[in-house]
């Protein structure tokens, strides 16, 4: 078991034919992902990477069982990608592009919740589960198989908190990024609570920043309906001052909102030990 | 992308929005013959930010020497460290009322976010603060859009008279128009005023753009005045560099790690000089990053904190190197490398001859501060 995504899942790629497309999805067959088709506007017909490549996404669903979706192309045409996707009714679309506008977000992700898909990101590392598939770029050579589900934001401070989580014996049952943009498709609630309900899954990493309200939300719903598995969390930015962004578009704090001081008291307040530096989240496992 | 008040009421007007006669100058002469329309007349200095009324950015004036006398002391006076773009000469309006509204994006639902207040001007902030329910608010999912009918419904329960009233939806109407049209991150009418003859005219106007959707709008383009000479520097060079206050100077891929290495700088007890990511997009640029690291004259030990992923740490390894081999790095450096390209990179360093080389960032983030130390 694992969440959302496993080596049986059929993978289509937006964008497989262009350079950040092409690299990544060569990546993600070597893990053994199956990707079975991609899609490039007036690319259709030819081969790639030995898979088919399609004009629309309604084409490629129309030849393959699609679980998934990974997008790959640049943020000027992204969001007609992503809700291409939504439309055809693709059940799962990772939006890897970063630089979306968050006007553009807010419609694709209301179309999603409407039509009954899950979008993750804009702006997301994407997700993997350790020895089977992945879609996005998370760098698979720092984890493996085992019993932690690891919910982030980011890119490389997942894969920084698999590091020390496998130097101390954690392996992770899937991995996933929701994304660093202002506003996402899918929450860390949304997957804290898929991996709760996730066999395979016994303990729970949380990997906040600070800017938002979604990690407070979190831990209000961890507060009222207890804790199922033992869950631990690492908030960047605690040094970060107010009013300047650090990188991801959501990682902010304005005014009173956004602390990494209010994300740690919440958490503090359902259970949830929050660590100091990235190393030490194993201990509180 | 802000927008000064003169550009948001051009836009408000443009779109049916009413606003105060007005014009924009940069010298007296221009601004002579409305005045003599229009006296007495109100002088707005135009700055990116707020509080300037406070700050004597606001004045009025009813004759010509008067009045060229304080256009000149205006354009002279900075506002938080600011001087302005112009000054915006308005009609004064005999105010009856102050209201507040304003459309923003509400991240935890992915709708916009409409506020409406009958108190505005600057009591809103207690407003917020002590009397929360005063302020009417209304979610608006984008694939719906504003309806009539809803915003009555809200206008309706002030018990506003009716003239008002409807004056009121029209303005939420155009406000939240310009709102998506533009792809704002906040589209605000501070005050909203209610003129002694009975008419709601937009007293102040604070729009800002998505820099995602700039490039929509090329005519509002302008340089962030609020970026340190070091930040346009590296914002140049597509480096993603924040300066903060302490004397660690700060190099990392990944904008989470980079996050988290300020605070492993802090957990060690030293405080951070700046936040400077490469990425995917940059990491081949690490000789330029770690310059402009050095070129902070506050910074006395550099920490460099890489997890190859994307980003391969033999090139950016290369990049340090360089800069090491050219002397541009004139105080210690501290390195921890692992992931992608991260063993090469290692011995890249040391064939440099930097000695401060680490794998993983434990023992590296307690070697900056030890360091830190030892230069002061």
């Amino acid at each position: 078991m694992s969440i959302l995504i496993n080596g049986k899942s059929s993978v289509m790629i937006s964008g497989l034919t262009g350079r950040e497309g092409t690299y990544h999805a060569k990546l993600m067959m070597d893990l053994g992902t199956r990707i079975v088709c991609g899609v490039t506007p007036g690319k259709g017909g030819i081969e790639h990477l030995g898979v088919p490549v399609y004009n629309t996404v309604r084409e490629a669903m129309a030849k393959h069982d699609i679980d998934a979706c990974g997008v790959f192309v640049p943020a000027r045409v992204a969001a007609a990608a992503v809700e291409e996707s939504v439309e055809a009714g693709v059940p799962l679309i990772v939006a890897v592009t970063e630089g979306i506008c968050p006007h553009d977000a807010m419609r694709f992700i209301s179309l999603a919740r409407r039509r009954g898909v899950r979008v993750l990101g804009p702006n997301t590392p994407g997700l993997l589960t350790p020895g089977e598939a992945k879609i996005g770029v998370l760098a698979s050579d720092f984890v493996k198989k085992g019993p932690v589900g690891v919910v982030s934001r980011s890119g490389t401070l997942t894969v920084e908190i698999c590091y020390y989580l496998q130097k101390n014996g954690y392996g992770q049952s899937s991995v996933v990024g929701i994304g660093g943009d202002m506003m996402v498709g899918t929450t860390f609630l949304d997957i804290y609570k898929l991996f709760e309900q996730d066999g395979e899954t016994e303990k729970i990493v949380v990997v906040g920043e600070i800017g938002g309200t979604m990690e407070e939300d979190l831990a209000a719903y961890i507060s009222k309906t207890g804790l199922k598995k033992k869950t631990a969390a690492f908030i960047a930015g605690r040094s970060a001052p107010e009013g300047k962004r650090l990188g991801h578009a959501g990682a902010i704090i304005e005014g009173r909102m956004g602390t990494a001081q209010s994300k740690i008291e919440a958490f503090a307040k359902a259970g949830v030990p929050v660590a100091e530096v990235p190393w030490s989240i194993a201990e509180l496992l | 992308m802000k927008l000064y008040e003169y550009e948001a009421k051009d836009i408000f007007r443009k779109n049916g929005l009413r606003v105060p006669d007005g014009i924009a100058v940069t010298e007296p002469a221009q601004g002579l013959a409305f005045l003599e329309a229009h006296k007495p007349a109100v002088l707005k200095t135009q700055v990116l930010t707020g509080g300037r009324g406070k700050a004597g950015g606001i004045l009025f004036s009813d004759n010509a020497k008067d009045f060229s006398e304080k256009i000149e002391r205006l354009k002279k006076l900075p506002i938080k460290g600011m001087l302005p773009r112009g000054i915006l000469i308005e009609e004064k309006l005999d105010v009856r009322q102050e209201m507040y509204m304003s459309c923003t994006i509400s991240r935890s639902t992915a709708e916009i976010l409409f506020m409406f207040s009958l108190t505005g001007g600057v009591e809103i902030e207690s407003v917020a603060e002590n009397n929360p329910e005063a302020i009417r608010k209304l979610s608006i999912n984008v694939l719906d859009g504003m309806k009539p009918s809803q915003i009555e419904a809200l206008v309706a329960k002030t018990g506003l008279e009716k003239k008002i009233a409807a004056q009121v939806c029209e303005a939420a109407l155009a406000l939240y128009r310009i709102f998506t049209e533009y792809r704002c991150q906040i589209a605000e009418i501070n005050p909203l005023v209610v003129t002694g003859d009975g008419t709601v005219v937009a007293g102040d106007a604070k729009m800002e753009i998505f820099d995602e959707a700039a490039k929509l709008h090329p005519e509002y383009f302008k340089e962030d005045l609020t970026c340190t000479p070091l930040e346009k520097r590296a914002r140049a060079m597509d480096l993603g560099y924040v300066e903060l206050s302490g004397n660690v100077g700060v190099i990392g891929n990944g904008a989470g790690l980079n996050m988290a290495t300020l605070d492993i700088i802090s957990f060690y007890g030293a405080k951070p000089a700046n936040f400077l990511e490469v990425s995917g997009r940059t990491y081949g640029k690490a000789e330029d990053a770690v310059g402009i690291v050095v070129s902070n004259p506050n910074v006395k030990v550099v920490f460099g904190n890489f997890f190859g992923c994307i980003s391969r740490c033999d090139v950016i390894a290369e990049g340090l190197a360089a800069a090491h081999t050219k002397g541009s790095i004139r105080m210690p450096m501290v390195i921890a490398m692992r992931g992608t390209g991260a063993k090469e990179g290692l011995e890249t360093l040391k064939k440099a001859g930097i000695t401060e080389i680490y794998e993983d960032d434990i023992e590296a983030g307690r070697r900056v501060a030890e360091l830190l130390k030892e230069a002061k």
